[in-house]
């Protein structure tokens, strides 16, 4: 036995030697939000607290998937995502623990974070119709519900009902008005397609501005990046859209937040609090909305003019675990409505 | 019926005196390592998802399932038509450019697919540059004339299809080209023209191999997600993420992966058969030199059209469009870190190129030695790998990982008191393992193709004058595999260079490649920024690329007695 005992303490000692490298305070992040979105305010980050930054992309489920097999072993210290269903889903399967601080619990309101403290919000994402200016008057449009109306008959465009965004603005009208309403609305909206859903946020905002439709559900960060994109065409089409908040007579816009939660492995969890607490600081807030058109998740944040110009307007104060509860179900809903 | 051409090895006494040969153990041993991933896939049929499997097959499933094949079908046929003419032209005949078509007709092979259909969208969309311009010369409006819908069924197909029928072009050129030139002389002193002797001759000979570069493209057709993604179309990678992602049903998308990987099976049962029709050893080893037929005039310009119409619709106009976009963006994307990208894109495709080769060699090799139907499933298992999506693998690569971990934490602690934590999950080892379980079947299939080219003869007469194995593998089967081996590294290293879904969830913190960066970008609906580091994939994979082109022209034995 000791001769075994000798043997695997030569092998994995020189394993052990290569893991144990970093001495210097770290914090280790599996983020589903791209690399060019968030290192910037990472470097910052780093700069202003010495805390080494580790940083892991890819899609949130195969980001959660990974963190579930790894187990305990994970060296995960932060999970952040681009919407909520994902952060409820990892924290329906136990990988996430809750956190104590009052700096996030004072400046983010309440309907932005997890009533646990699992997750937090950090900016607000929302999808809204936009609509030609040449054909449409905002007066003719009212609420999402309306969009199944036959007055819209071929003249909706919008993106595959296998993109989250579409899947959680289903689930939240599910919250609202129930299964079957929703797959009546579903149906509606279905036969009222100009075409079959196809490609990103961005092409239905030049389906509209070329004549394919009037029409689209997009999310509001993606007209900001083709007003100020580099390619010329991007901005012609998004100027011939003009952008409508839906339901401000009721309950508000659809709202959809990008945010996270500190993993139930972490082993850096005061570093991983202190980054939260960090990007949700004045400065990390704003540059949500300067470098991705996002809205702040505080109130009282100066906003960039792109903004700016779309007005206030009311949000759906739904709680938003809520779409992460009938993700499913939206998404069997849109099977059965043929919403592909 | 004889058994299959494979078997027919040497000396019946040799493998009889050794029972089970190491060697055929080790085949059987790699080839359940590489395997595990995908039974770890498989064994997700013990989780219960009745209720999703009603939903889906009373819904979108049929539709899957139907899309998938019409996909298969219109890329099968695309690729042969792209791949195979030019291939025979280049090496039969001399137009002008012929030497360039050569090369030129490989270059699609560099871009990825997800690249070419976000390009492809961008530049035939309605709002894009075509109908622009053809609205503003005619005046009419959308919706007023027909166009042909770019994301659809035939606009996937015909994605799919510019970039891969160069594994179509590459293997059954390299087939022409080892065709012994006296059965195209005997056939053309019986009096068969050029079309007879390609059809009646050429074209069944090379058929095991066209045959190979066939189901290589199926299986990556039907492992592609990004293209039918963005397309929209409903196809059964689509309809496994949807169960995954959206109805957050993992169990249930993995048991859609297995069911994935009988279509796979079914394809490889078809290659498998196909083989068994024939055997494919030329009965004569002269390989004199091959007098190409100078072409003039319409038969030339005919030749030009065939050979560039791939080369256009697959490389010259998407990188046009990309390099346009490039020309606005590089300045805010090309910094120092687009070099460490590029660092770590090509130190893992060589890695893993050189490994999957080997790799190959060593149970190809085997397998021909020692064929039992053993190995021979083993063989065929091990590669099965290439048609399930990257993420799908990447997940099964996991599962063992960490269970190897955890039992060395579990060990260490009982031992010594002390946590290992991850060793190997989330290590480039954990990624390298991953490539090995997805391209091992692109290499294996080449240097398989190239073994059977290797008469038994050979062997024999290779020992009747006292060659041993080594030698005899040293002397005569090396160099009449270069060619085979330089396509499989080549192929290999292309791959792994546009390698997106599993390098993206196994990869260790801070390390990005180019694929990742111009995906990430491309998913932000942010193109122009994409077009940089998508053409540094492309151009990184030319250089392989020409290179390999041109070793695999004086491949052809008797080229250099010749010239």
């Amino acid at each position: 036995m000791t001769i075994m005992k000798l043997i695997m303490s030569l092998f994995f000692s020189a394993l052990i030697f290569t893991q144990s490298r970093a001495i210097a305070a770290e914090v280790n992040i599996y983020s589903a939000r791209n690399e060019v979105l968030i290192k910037p305010l990472l470097d910052q980050f780093t700069q202003q607290s010495g805390i080494e930054v580790n940083l892991v992309t890819g899609d949130a489920d195969a980001l959660i998937k990974r963190l579930e097999i790894e187990g305990d072993n994970s060296p995960a210290d932060l999970l952040l995502t681009v919407d909520v269903a994902r952060l409820q889903r990892a924290k329906e399967i136990n990988l996430l623990q809750p956190v104590t601080s009052e700096i996030l619990s004072g400046v983010i309101p309440e309907t932005y974070r997890d009533n646990g403290s699992y997750w937090f919000g950090l900016s607000l994402r929302s999808r809204v119709i936009v609509y030609a200016k040449d054909r449409v008057k905002p007066d003719q449009l009212s609420s999402y519900e309306a969009l199944s109306e036959p007055a819209w008959k071929g003249r909706i465009c919008v993106r595959s009902s296998s993109h989250v965004y579409n899947q959680s603005l289903v689930a939240s009208l599910i919250a609202h008005n129930g299964v079957d309403a929703t797959e009546q609305w579903a149906k509606g909206l279905v036969g009222n397609f100009a075409r079959p859903p196809q490609g990103g946020d961005r092409d239905q905002i030049k389906a509209i501005a070329v004549g394919q439709c009037d029409l689209a559900l997009v999310n509001t960060y993606y007209l900001g990046g083709m007003l100020h994109s580099e390619l010329e065409d991007e901005i012609q089409a998004a100027e011939k859209v003009a952008l409508f908040w839906p339901n401000q007579s009721d309950r508000g816009a659809h709202i959809n937040i990008s945010g996270a939660g500190v993993t139930k492995s972490a082993k850096n969890k005061a570093e991983a609090v202190k980054l939260l607490e960090f990007m949700t600081s004045d400065g990390a807030q704003a540059w949500y909305a300067e470098k991705n058109y996002e809205y702040p998740v505080r109130s009282g944040i100066a906003i960039s003019d792109t903004l700016k110009q779309w007005g206030e307007f009311v949000a759906d104060e739904l709680n938003l675990d809520r779409l992460g509860q009938y993700n499913a179900e939206a998404v069997r809903l849109m099977d059965r409505a043929g919403w592909k | 019926m004889s058994t299959t051409v494979d078997t027919v090895t040497l000396s019946p006494s040799y493998t009889r005196r050794v029972a089970v040969h190491p060697w055929a153990l080790a085949i059987v041993f790699v080839s359940f390592i590489l395997s595990l991933p995908l039974i770890a896939v498989a064994g997700s049929f013990l989780i219960p998802a009745k209720d999703i499997w009603q939903h889906l097959l009373q819904t979108v499933l049929p539709e899957y399932i139907v899309n998938s094949l019409f996909l298969m079908l219109g890329v099968g046929v695309m690729t042969a038509l792209l791949g195979i003419a030019p291939a025979w032209l280049v090496t039969m005949c001399k137009f002008p450019g012929s030497r360039m078509f050569e090369w030129a007709l490989l270059l699609p092979m560099a871009i990825p697919a997800y690249i070419i259909a976000y390009t492809y969208a961008g530049v035939l969309d309605a709002s894009g540059p075509v109908q622009s311009w053809l609205r503003e010369i005619t005046g009419w409006h959308y919706g007023e004339y027909w166009f042909p819908e770019i994301r659809s069924l035939g606009g996937a197909i015909a994605m799919l299809s510019f970039v891969l029928y160069p594994y179509v072009y590459l293997i059954s050129r390299a087939a022409f080209i080892g065709q012994s030139i006296c059965a195209l002389e005997v056939a053309r002193t019986l009096g068969c023209g050029p079309y007879k002797t390609f059809f009646k001759v050429a074209l069944p000979l090379a058929r095991p191999a066209i045959i190979v570069g066939l189901t290589l493209v199926l299986m990556e057709t039907l492992a592609d997600y990004g293209t039918v993604q963005y397309f929209g179309i409903a196809a059964f990678t689509t309809g496994i993420f949807r169960t995954w992602f959206g109805l957050g049903n993992s169990a249930a998308a993995a048991q859609l992966s297995a069911l994935l990987m009988l279509f796979v099976i079914v394809l490889i049962y078809i290659e498998y058969w196909s083989r068994k029709q024939q055997r494919y050893y030329h009965t004569s080893s002269r390989y004199g030199f091959l007098s190409q037929k100078k072409l003039r005039r319409w038969p030339a310009i005919i030749a030009i059209i065939v050979c560039s119409l791939p080369v256009f619709s697959g490389f010259l106009i998407p990188v046009g469009f990309l390099m346009k976009w490039a020309s606005l963006t590089y300045k805010s994307v090309v910094d120092q870190q687009f070099y460490i990208l590029m660092w770590h894109s090509i130190m893992l495709a060589i890695c893993a190129a050189l490994l999957a080769t080997v790799l190959a060699l060593f149970m190809a090799y085997g397998k021909r030695q020692y064929s039992k139907p053993l190995t021979k499933i083993a063989v065929n298992i091990s590669g099965m790998g290439y048609a399930v999506p990257g993420t799908v693998i990447a997940v099964g690569v996991m599962l063992p990982f960490a269970w190897l971990d955890r039992t060395i934490d579990n060990l260490f602690k009982s031992y010594f008191d002390l946590s290992t934590g991850l060793i190997l999950s989330g290590t480039l080892i954990a990624l390298m393992f991953a490539y090995m379980v997805r391209f091992l079947a692109v290499s294996l299939k080449t240097v398989d193709a190239g073994l059977t080219k290797i008469k038994p003869a050979m062997d024999d007469a290779g020992r009747s004058i006292g060659m041993k194995s080594v030698t005899l593998m040293r002397r005569v089967h090396m160099p009449m595999l270069r060619g085979s081996l330089l396509t499989a590294i080549l192929l290999v290293f292309v791959d792994v260079l546009k390698e997106l879904p599993a390098t993206l969830i196994l990869r260790p913190f801070n390390f990005n490649t180019l694929a990742i960066r111009a995906y990430e970008l491309a998913n932000e609906e942010r193109l122009a920024d994409a077009a940089c580091p998508a053409l540094a994939i492309v151009f990184v994979g030319i250089i392989p690329v020409i290179y390999l082109s041109r070793s695999i022209s004086t491949s052809r034995p008797g080229h250099d007695v010749s010239t």
